[in-house]
């Protein structure tokens, strides 16, 4: 088990590497220069230009602008932002509100999701699963920025309940109209899954024998149906926890959240390229640390799973 | 979700207010009953992150540009209408517009106790000057003598590296020079008659001592003169500015503080507002446009700024140069509905064009001979397109107008083709890009012009002159600048030379108007519309007032806790 945890993270190594080349070339190849867009329509001085273009060694060829890089990266040294900033205290600063926003978020939708798909599963084809999956593929098929301005202007505007937007040190109030938002799609799409799983999982011949040899119901359910119904669940849930973590920009923007989907954001309008990269690899480590959790909870859930 | 760039025109950042003083302002409130409240509320302003170290000089954008005019005070400063008051000069001379001998005022110091000196100034203006500081706003130090050595010369090559041409020879401008603790002069190299209008920008501020020791520590935590000190930056988040209890212009705060909070969505700021957890909005979102007068009532402001909104017409076209090329841009102009666009598109929040400035620079006028092709006439705009077809055929040619999208260009840009398309009987297609550098780079690339059609233009003043219009834009010393459909026309010149010597800024701005006339016979841009401010305030304050310059006057707002 150690061993197999130890093998998954090394993998991280060749990972970072390629992401962060790959990100490179690619904000490298993104046509246009941010240079010039900092100096808006009157455009800067060349002396200017010619100091920051100097200080981000931006005349350099490519490889070495990523050789560059890569020597900030080992020496704990990310760079600094146009502002002046290190890049490591700008994520330093979005992550753990994202992080926030995103556990939120996961709750929420795996809570509600696998409550109203193991409900609406027992009950198939009776008035309560319709009635949800209707509703599931409403939520689908609106977009977060409809959800989010209707439930911004109807609950934090016009009726006061919720703050409107999360402000500068968001805590667990503020936090959680955006995360019902963000949750929204992933709990249409968890129930549903859910509901598939357990209506498979009811008629399964474990289920029968279960039931035959007089497990109460409520054993039946959580011990045998659920759990079995859960690992595609879990597999979205981990894959959903990367994509939350990488922000939304949408939802972030509408709450005036600054978490990482706005830094982002913000970053590759700005055309700064060190942030957009530093930022991008934490979240492919963190993307590949979340489906290793993943991988170890099948183990838990399915006893055949093994790890050696 | 559409951020407005907030890089469409330039810092034009001035603060002031009027001299009348208000009412409510905490000195006179001493009979009052405690229950009313002294103003000492802390104002809210819906702002963005900084995008350069807050270091004046560098600042030339606007949610930076808030920061630093606040807690810095130049020579002069600007009121609400853009009129020039004194802030720290006590006066400001010159006998022939070209040696100008400045005069502080006593007793003023930076926030740290240092005291504020002649050689305040002229340090910071060496520094921002000298070349390898790469200062933004170095360009503004370019009429005083000197400057090109302390800057030296650069060229940028068709990849956008730049190269050394000339290093710097010195560290200090020949035509600064501290005469004592309180008079310096500015020796200009050639006459310009408003040169102490643009002394109020944020590019003249003085600086401390404890600048030079350390610039970049100083950008985080900038020490001012200003009615206001920096008390916090909490980066992507919020900036609290402090009264200066030291400040001693006519600028002093009039609450008990400024906080600026950074927002990266422009309706999540709107409606902060309306629930009045916000108390100042800069900019209403377009998706609020039509409704924000309405919601607000009083407290909406809708007023015209500073900001011009126009097409760039180049000339290395081929079917817009020559005799033919002039008729068609003509034809071009007068074939936008300016009218019908600013209020469907934009409900009233842009005003038509009448020239090429603003109404809210001193010496505008509506009535320049020749505006006339601003007005929708598409009568005569088919007339003279086709007359241009005659002499030299534009075919089937499809006329693009280039533009960045990630603002809200994309709209008007498509009436204008549709119009054309109408009018004109041509083919029109907008060629978008979704960033602003991404435009910039195509406009720019070898600066000989790859756009082969209209580009969008657009430029907001950083001092209130009719010149800030012209002579950066339109200009041969512009060439390299901002003069990007690379007009020339030496008559114009001529007369922007005359006006910059004239005796006074009256004449001055007649001259500028003959100047424009020129502009319009050449027609080098087409003027669409001047940018209204569209800005909110919540009803906790009072006294909130925006400038010429788009900003809000932050030091005069009222609000009692």
């Amino acid at each position: 088990m150690l061993w197999y945890i130890g093998r998954r993270m090394l993998q991280v190594i060749p990972v970072f590497l390629g992401a962060t080349l790959l990100l490179y070339a690619m904000v490298f190849l993104r046509p246009g220069d941010p240079v010039a867009a900092l100096g808006g329509d009157r455009g800067l001085p060349p002396a200017a230009e010619a100091a920051i273009r100097e200080a981000y060694h931006l005349n350099e060829p490519f490889i070495v602008q990523y050789l560059y890089y890569l020597k900030g990266i080992f020496t704990f040294d990310m760079g600094v932002t146009f502002t002046g900033r290190p890049v490591v205290d700008v994520i330093t600063q979005a992550l753990p509100v994202t992080f926030q926003l995103a556990m939120m978020a996961i709750i929420f939708e795996t809570v509600f999701g696998i409550g109203f798909g193991l409900f609406a599963g027992l009950r198939k084809g009776k008035f309560f699963d319709s009635a949800v999956l209707v509703w599931s593929l409403l939520l689908i098929a609106l977009p977060t920025f409809v959800i989010g301005f209707v439930l911004q202007i109807v609950v934090g505007v016009q009726l006061g309940w919720l703050p409107v937007t999360a402000g500068r040190d968001p805590d667990f109030v503020s936090l959680l109209m955006p995360a019902i938002v963000l949750a929204t799609v992933s709990f249409a799409y968890i129930l549903r899954l859910t509901r598939t799983s357990v209506v498979e999982n009811v008629t399964a011949d474990f289920v029968r024998t279960a039931r035959a040899k007089g497990l109460p119901r409520d054993k039946v359910v959580s011990r045998h149906v659920l759990r079995n119904s859960l690992i595609p669940v879990v597999t979205f849930v981990g894959a959903d926890l990367g994509n939350l973590m990488a922000g939304s920009i949408v939802t972030e923007g509408i709450f005036n959240i600054n978490g990482v989907g706005g830094t982002l954001y913000n970053a590759i309008i700005r055309g700064e390229n060190v942030t957009v990269v530093s930022l991008t690899t934490v979240l492919v480590v963190i993307y590949i640390v979340a489906n290793l959790l993943v991988d170890l909870l099948y183990a838990v859930l399915d006893p055949r799973i093994r790890y050696a | 979700m559409t951020p407005r760039k907030r890089l469409v025109g330039f810092g034009a950042f001035a603060l002031a207010a009027s001299l009348v003083l208000t009412a409510c302002g905490g000195g006179g409130g001493g009979e009052e009953p405690p229950a009313e409240g002294e103003s000492t509320g802390i104002v809210t302003v819906g702002n963005g992150e900084p995008q350069n170290p807050l270091i004046p000089a560098r600042t030339n954008e606007v949610f930076g540009g808030l920061v630093v005019t606040n807690i810095f005070a130049g020579l002069s400063y600007y009121d609400a209408e853009g009129a020039v008051h004194n802030d720290v000069a006590e006066s400001i001379e010159s006998d022939d517009n070209q040696t100008w001998n400045v005069t502080l005022q006593d007793g003023w110091e930076f926030s740290d106790g240092t005291p504020v000196t002649a050689k305040s100034f002229v340090d910071a203006w060496n520094w921002a000057a000298y070349g390898p500081n790469g200062a933004n706003l170095a360009s503004f130090f370019s009429s005083i003598e000197g400057f090109t050595e302390a800057q030296g010369e650069y060229e940028i090559d068709d990849e956008g590296n730049v190269k050394v041409i000339t290093e710097p020879e010195t560290e200090t401008m020949s035509g600064l020079e501290v005469v004592s603790d309180t008079e310096f002069t500015i020796k200009l190299s050639q006459p310009e008659s408003d040169f102490p209008i643009r002394l109020g920008y944020a590019a003249y501020y003085p600086l401390p001592e404890v600048f030079f020791d350390d610039p970049e520590a100083f950008g985080e935590a900038p020490i001012g003169n200003g009615p206001y000190v920096l008390d916090s930056w909490e980066h992507d988040s919020a900036i609290t500015l402090l009264p200066n209890e030291s400040y001693q212009g006519d600028r002093a705060a009039q609450n008990g503080g400024i906080e600026l909070i950074a927002y990266t969505d422009e309706d999540a700021q709107y409606n902060d507002l309306l629930s009045g957890n916000l108390d100042i909005v800069q900019n209403v979102p377009a998706s609020a446009f039509a409704t924000f007068e309405e919601e607000l009532g009083e407290r909406a402001v809708n007023q015209p700024a500073a900001t011009l909104g126009a097409m760039s017409v180049p000339e290395w076209v081929e079917e817009f140069s020559g005799e033919a090329g002039l008729m068609r841009r003509k034809a071009l102009s007068m074939a936008i509905n300016r009218e019908e666009i600013t209020e469907t598109l934009y409900a009233g929040a842009r005003t038509p064009a009448r020239d090429f400035t603003s109404p809210v620079i001193d010496g505008w006028s509506d009535s320049i001979p020749g505006n006339e092709v601003l007005d929708y006439n598409p009568e005569e705009a088919k007339a003279l397109w086709d007359e241009a077809e005659q002499m030299e055929p534009w075919g089937d040619k499809v006329l693009e107008i280039h533009t960045n999208t990630d603002s809200d260009h994309q709209e008007w840009v498509e009436a204008a083709c549709n119009g054309y398309e109408n009018d004109l009987g041509i083919q029109c297609e907008m060629v978008g890009y979704p960033t602003f550098d991404e435009f910039l780079n195509e406009r720019d690339k070898g600066k000989g012009g790859k756009i082969d059609g209209l580009f969008r233009a657009g430029w907001a003043a950083d001092y209130p002159s009719l010149q800030n219009y012209l002579g950066p834009i339109y200009t041969k010393a512009a060439l390299a600048g901002s003069n990007d459909s690379k007009y020339v026309n030496e008559e114009f010149e001529a007369k922007l030379t005359e006006a910059a010597g004239a005796a006074t800024t009256e004449e001055a701005n007649a001259l500028y108007n003959e100047a424009q006339e020129i502009l319009f016979q050449d027609m080098p841009g087409i003027p669409l519309w001047y940018y209204n401010t569209t800005a909110g305030y919540s009803e906790l304050v009072e006294n909130a007032q925006f400038g010429w310059d788009d900003a809000p006057l932050l030091y005069q707002v009222t609000k009692t806790e």
